[in-house]
């Protein structure tokens, strides 16, 4: 049996001591985070999450979505626990007061949501696809349709969905074909097939309000003419009662390799009354003002998923007994010694520890650059972490994600054949996590990004918001002889990630190819980097032994830092020689060679 | 004969302008004009001229001391003088009745076989000269100069059945070598070459645009970038000559030339311009043209004109499917494209060029004098001819074929041929028997253009080729974007200096671009500090300091030839060489402040130790040090190669070329002069004050961040200017030698490119263009 334990210490300590957030200190939602009331926060979370989520995600995997009718059915106990969680207000974490949240930062929702993921993924896509929706309506839609609509959003009494993919239009979305005919009292119809779409329909909320992307008549061709559209399951009164249905049918639900028991509908909209969300052909600028806290989303999920799995791989190397220590024997009054006690366990115990909490520290670290991009009083300090947040979230989402696929596969090696048997529920993490290097934007799409983006815009201003407190922090602790161990790998690592910078950068120039052959390489020494930072600032807080945690918290630390110093970020090495090699044999054989 | 004293008659815009270019030329020129009724001061439009000659913008004069070699006079007075000049040039307004006057009276008193000539435009030569005696007629030609005679380069011949070939010669080198002119010989037809077809150019272009229902900005997308005829487009070109002057150009070629000449199916001046003439749209000069900036609410948006309704709107981009690079970057593509765009394009060419073809032997007897007057006169990328070959004269005939349009005789003759072609190592044209003659080239004209079309590059990378140019004289060219120095041009500097010793004599830093190059390619360095890659930068900067050092203290002779903008980068190429042999237009200056940095490839250093040795400097190092703190902390850059002698950036040894065709000879003469007992420069010993230096040069920079002339930023580079120009720690007592100074140079420049106020400078001028004052 899968067991799931949520990682409070770690969680706490890095919100309490790990982020400086003085950046923020003069706007209360962020002075008036205590780390009594975190901690009170975090607390609950984990209770529900151990308690009431985490037992209904092996049965709504074994069970997923069934479709009668035009009606999904969730499975067994998802409604009630959807109920609990909405009264408990823990889908509103980051709505505006205004409409009935409670206005907190990011980065401690991003904590809790963490929680909620490791425990049910599938559960808590169903709140995450209403947090999306809110965001749009909120940025774009009128005061009208706020008012309307967002208020029962947030109670979790109506949920809400992203209507982008087509059968013929997936990561190129100028394909788009859906239509959107105006009418005279300013609403649209909008007509089309949408599919994928998360949370389509459900049992879960009396209400599902879609936003669609789609074409009006004499819309620009390409990605130039896409609008976005709200567009309600059923049309409410002005009262906020249910009115007439709305022409918005689920037509079938996919049979997918995991997430289970979270719902992806084909939708059919058919003269379905929408309202514009936004300008007229402005539908792209919507998403990608949404894209950065939606893709930090599913970083989080590759990392709430590699705990998940680590929770339990830790529990069963402990209990499972198999063979001897090669030093001696370590437990002589049983039959055989722990797993635990064997380096090659060791060894992938201590990976998937070292890539969970420096992951962990990176999404928070990003999440809390996420507040201070919205809400920074300083117009430029919003503007440059806005810039590093746009750097950072594809190598956030590509390689959390690439990690999760990584540490939820040892997770399983860690079982050995008992990893592959469904009952003991650790497989199921791997299949999760399977998609979150999918959707969202591909992986190799985070690449080019990141490449052709992210790194040319401005002849590489937003790289000066990384590379450069980096390049800051080696010198301050250059002579550091404490924390060498960190500083010198931190350097070396550094200096490789600027080198194939300059090279991509100048080869991307003559020949596109060049970069974007690069481009998932790069990404990940991207990461590496960006972690053995983390590692490196975690270190040397934890030397300093400065904050309240516990002297084998301290240790616990170090030590692991120190395992991703010596066996993870050496990949960069790799990683480098892969880049310079340049792209001639990636794309020597002709296409009919193949 | 050789022309030493000049007489301008008429000072009004022309004939002033030509007064300054001869004022240039360092030759003496006397400006007369009429006395105004009751004026007091006899000579007041003369002497008027030459204070407007000191105002004008874009500068007339090349020093503002060259105001000195022009003396003011009037024509009651001064006529008698007109004895002591070897050529007298006829500028006054176009009344043959008038010109007719003036030549009785200059005939009387000038001296014999001075040489008179006319600046008409539209007045043909045998009209001017009837009735005079042929003492005056060997004499007379027509020398027809574009405005401004500074800047544009074209100049018309036109000589009549008497003129002497003596006297045609004596002018064609007087304005060739000293004016910097290209000279074009043109018959004597109704405005000549350059306005009989450009006159019929702009008219088309216009009326198709009309007729086609573009807008001002697609008219001006298509026939500026993908025709090339010219950069600006027809209707930007038009606001920047003068509206209000296309009808009495138009109107002399209506009355002049023969009802059955084409040019009159384009003559409608069309009600728009008419309107807009008289309510003061005449372009630039007046309250706007075709485009506007209308500066309502404090704010400048720049506005065009509709052509159906003649009301302004914010100027729009012109979106059209022939302007993607795939068709635009391809003329044939474009005026075989099916929108308006490439309709307009087709129609435009296709008439211009035939009216083109159709005109010689009439208006010149060969194909290239018509290309280079249009390209000279009217700033045509390529000139007709060129264009024909470009889309393949075969192509064009058949599509003219196609659309039922007679094909010009010459362009039958070229059927199957091409204009222009290299022969056995000679440039070649097609006359009009269809044979190819020989193009000459006047003596002591080299271009690397025609070099190219003989030779391979003997090296050549992304950014520089190195080209023999005979008698062991090798000549390097930039040849990267907008020719930015970077690590390729540094490395081919190299690569000349290791193969000229065993093999060659000298070598030549020159090329053919617009400008000689605007400076360090900082993108590079900008891409480099954001990933804050230090130690990378310093060796960027280090090498460029090691090539230059290498440059100067090769064993043979250098010799820098500018032309247009040579800037930071640029200009440190230059004072790194033996000498410098400039085309007068050069725009020489260390602006690196302007992207928040300090000269740093060893030109710090160069424009400290020139002011140093200056043997007209006062006592102690501190005015020299003054000196170059001035020139670098403001950026300042020379407003002609001539300028750039007071700012010791060129020195006594250094020569100015004024036609620009010329510079690659004279500046290999230069360093041929050089090879000789050459010797590498000797060391320089440098003794600085330090602080007490800096310090001063604070004082005075601190004044200006007080007053918001600078900003605090500024004062901050400016300190390490200061730092650099006073030796850091020196003290007088010490010697430092050039690489102490580079040390400085590089310490200054590791400060500057850290902060983000330079990085935010640089990125900037990448992307606008324009420098960031923070």
């Amino acid at each position: 049996m899968a067991i799931f334990k949520a990682p409070l210490d770690d969680i706490k300590y890095l919100t309490n001591e790990f982020l400086d957030t003085s950046e923020l200190s003069d706007i209360p939602e962020f002075s008036d985070m205590t780390a009594e009331l975190t901690d009170a926060i975090y607390d609950e979370a984990a209770n529900i999450c151990e308690n009431l989520l985490f037992p209904l995600n092996r049965s709504g995997d074994e069970q997923g979505c069934h479709l009668e009718n035009g009606n999904v059915t969730t499975p067994d106990g998802f409604k009630a626990a959807y109920q609990e969680m909405s009264e408990g207000g823990w889908g509103s974490f980051t709505c505006h007061p205004e409409f009935g949240g409670q206005g907190l930062p990011h980065y401690i929702a991003n904590s809790v949501d963490e929680m909620v993921i490791s425990s049910n993924i599938s559960f808590s896509i169903y709140m995450g696809l209403t947090i999306g929706a809110y965001n749009a309506i909120h940025k774009f839609g009128t005061d009208e349709l706020k008012n309307q609509y967002l208020p029962n959003m947030v109670t979790g009494k109506w949920s809400g969905t992203m209507c982008l993919t087509e059968p013929q239009c997936g990561t190129d979305l100028g394909l788009i074909r859906s239509k959107a005919i105006p009418q005279t009292d300013g609403s649209f119809k909008v007509t089309g097939s949408k599919i994928f779409i998360s949370a389509g329909e459900h049992d879960l909320a009396e209400n599902i309000i879609h936003l669609v992307l789609a074409r009006t008549p004499d819309a620009p061709g390409g990605i130039k003419g896409i609008s976005l559209f709200l567009v309600p399951k059923i049309n409410p009164n002005e009262d906020g009662t249910l009115g007439t249905t709305n022409n918005v049918v689920c037509s079938g639900i996919e049979h997918k390799m995991g997430i289970k028991a979270s719902a992806t509908c084909a939708m059919e909209f058919d003269d379905s009354t929408g309202y514009l969300i936004g300008d007229l052909n402005k539908g792209m600028k919507a998403m990608f003002v949404m894209m950065n806290s939606a893709r930090i989303h599913v970083g989080i999920q590759g990392l709430a998923l590699s705990q998940a799995s680590y929770s339990s791989a830790v529990e069963y190397a402990k209990d499972r007994l198999q063979g001897r220590a090669l030093t001696g024997i370590q437990s002589p009054d049983k039959p055989a010694d722990s797993l635990i006690v064997h380096p090659d366990i060791r060894r992938m115990l201590m990976t998937m520890r070292a890539y969970i909490e420096g992951s962990r520290a990176l999404s928070t670290w990003l999440s809390f650059k996420l507040d201070v991009s919205h809400q920074a009083t300083d117009t430029h300090q919003r503007k440059q972490a806005d810039e590093l947040v746009s750097l950072l979230t594809p190598v956030l989402k590509a390689f959390l994600t690439d990690i999760g696929e990584t540490v939820t596969s040892l997770g399983i090696q860690i079982y050995g054949g008992h990893g592959y048997i469904r009952e003991n529920g650790v497989e199921q993490y791997l299949r999760d996590a399977r998609i979150c290097q999918l959707y969202e934007g591909s992986n190799g799409i985070q690449a080019l990004d990141l490449v052709g983006r992210k790194l040319p815009a401005h002849m590489g201003r937003a790289l000066r918001h990384f590379f450069h407190p980096v390049s800051d922090f080696i010198n301050q602790h250059q002579d550091n002889e404490q924390l060498s161990r960190f500083i010198t790998p931190l350097t070396k690592s550094f200096t490789r990630l600027q080198n194939a910078t300059l090279v991509i950068a100048q080869k991307g120039l003559a020949d596109p190819n060049e970069a974007a052959a690069a481009s998932s390489d790069y990404l990940r020494l991207f990461g590496l980097v960006a972690m053995a930072y983390m590692w490196a600032k975690m270190a040397e807080q934890a030397y300093a032994k400065t904050g309240t945690m516990s002297e084998d918290f301290y240790k616990k630390k170090i030590m692991t830092g120190l395992f991703f110093m010596d066996k993870i970020l050496p990949q960069t090495g790799s990683l480098l020689s892969t880049i310079m090699a340049g792209s001639s044999s990636v794309m020597a054989l002709d296409a009919d060679q193949f | 004969m050789n022309i030493e004293k000049v007489a301008v008659i008429g000072a009004g815009v022309m004939g002033s302008g030509i007064a300054a270019q001869i004022a240039n030329a360092g030759k003496q020129v006397l400006l007369l004009d009429i006395v105004p009724e009751g004026a007091s001061n006899k000579n007041i439009i003369a002497e008027t001229a030459i204070q407007k000659l000191l105002k004008a913008k874009p500068a007339a004069l090349m020093h503002k001391r060259n105001a000195r070699n022009i003396t003011a006079g009037n024509l009651d007075d001064n006529l008698n003088d007109l004895a002591d000049v070897d050529w007298i040039i006829e500028v006054i307004i176009e009344r043959l009745d008038l010109k007719q006057d003036l030549y009785k009276k200059i005939d009387a008193v000038r001296k014999p076989n001075s040489i008179v000539s006319s600046n008409t435009s539209t007045l043909p030569l045998a009209d001017l000269t009837s009735g005079m005696p042929s003492s005056f007629t060997d004499d007379f030609l027509i020398t027809h100069f574009f405005n401004p005679p500074r800047y544009m380069r074209l100049v018309e011949i036109v000589q009549g059945p008497d003129t002497r070939d003596d006297v045609v010669k004596t002018m064609t080198q007087f304005c060739d070598i000293q004016l910097g002119k290209g000279i074009v010989n043109c018959n004597d037809t109704p405005g000549f070459i350059a306005n009989r077809i450009g006159a019929y150019w702009m008219q088309t272009a216009m009326l198709e645009a009309m007729r086609l229902g573009l807008t001002v900005e697609e008219a001006d997308a298509i026939s500026g970038r993908p025709m090339g005829i010219p950069k600006t487009g027809v209707f930007g070109l038009m606001d920047l000559v003068g509206i209000d002057l296309m009808p009495h150009v138009m109107a002399s070629l209506v009355n002049s030339l023969p009802k059955t000449d084409v040019f009159h199916e384009q003559a409608t001046i069309p009600d728009l311009v008419t309107t807009m003439i008289k309510d003061g749209y005449t372009g630039r000069k007046g309250k706007g043209g075709f485009y506007r900036l209308n500066r309502a609410g404090g704010k400048k948006i720049k506005e065009s004109i509709d052509l159906n309704t003649g009301e302004y709107a914010t100027s729009t981009k012109a979106r059209l499917a022939s302007l993607k690079p795939a068709i635009a970057k391809d003329l044939q593509k474009l005026m075989s494209f099916d929108d308006k765009g490439g309709q307009f394009a087709w129609s435009v060419l296709s008439k211009v060029l035939c009216y083109s073809a159709s005109l010689i032997p009439e208006i010149a007897d060969n194909i290239e004098a018509v290309d280079r007057a249009m390209k000279l006169g009217y700033n045509w990328k390529y000139g007709p001819f060129e264009l024909m070959d470009k889309v393949g004269v075969d192509w064009f005939i058949d599509k003219l074929e196609a659309d039922g349009i007679t094909v010009p005789t010459l362009l039958l003759v070229a059927k199957g041929k091409q204009f222009y072609r290299v022969n056995d190592q000679q440039r070649e044209r097609l006359d009009i028997t269809g044979e190819y003659q020989i193009q000459h080239r006047e003596g002591g004209v080299l271009l690397l253009a025609d070099i190219k079309q003989k030779q391979k590059p003997l090296h050549r990378n992304a950014s520089a080729s190195l080209w023999e140019i005979g008698d062991d004289v090798l000549c390097l060219e930039f040849t990267s974007k907008m020719n930015a120095i970077d690590p390729d041009i540094l490395g081919m500097i190299n690569t000349a200096i290791d193969i000229i010793p065993s093999k060659y004599k000298a070598l030549v830093l020159y090329n053919e671009g617009d400008n000689y190059s605007v400076g360090a390619n900082i993108g590079l360095a900008l891409f480099a500090a954001n990933v804050a890659a230090w130690p990378q930068i310093e060796a960027m900067v280090k090498a460029g300091q090691d090539t230059y050092q290498r440059l100067k203290n090769a064993p043979f002779p250098v010799v820098g030839a500018p032309a247009g903008m040579a800037l930071g980068g640029g200009c440190e190429s230059l004072l790194h060489s033996d000498a410098i042999q400039a085309h007068a237009e050069s725009y020489i200056g260390l602006v690196e402040v302007g992207v928040g940095l300090i000269p740093a490839w060893g030109g710090s250093k160069e424009v400290l130790t020139r002011w140093l040795a200056n043997p007209k400097r006062p006592k102690g190092p501190m005015p020299a040090i003054s000196k170059a703190f001035e020139f670098i902390s403001t950026a300042a850059v020379s407003t002609s190669a001539f300028e750039a002698k007071d700012m010791l950036f060129l020195t006594d040894k250094d020569d100015i070329t004024m036609n620009r065709e010329r510079l690659l000879f004279d500046a290999k003469n230069k360093a041929l002069s050089l090879v000789d007992d050459y010797q590498t420069p000797e060391a320089v010993d440098i003794s600085l004050p330090g602080k007490t230096a800096r310090t001063a040069l604070n004082l005075a920079v601190a004044g200006f961040v007080q007053s918001g002339k600078a900003t605090p930023y500024d004062g901050e580079i400016a300190d390490q200017i200061a730092m650099v120009l006073s030796g850091d720690n020196a003290d007088t007592a010490d010697v430092l030698s050039e690489d102490d100074l580079l040390t400085l140079e590089r310490k200054a420049f590791m400060t500057l490119i850290q902060k983000d106020k330079t990085l935010d400078r640089v990125q900037h001028m990448l992307e606008s263009g324009k420098p960031l004052r923070n």
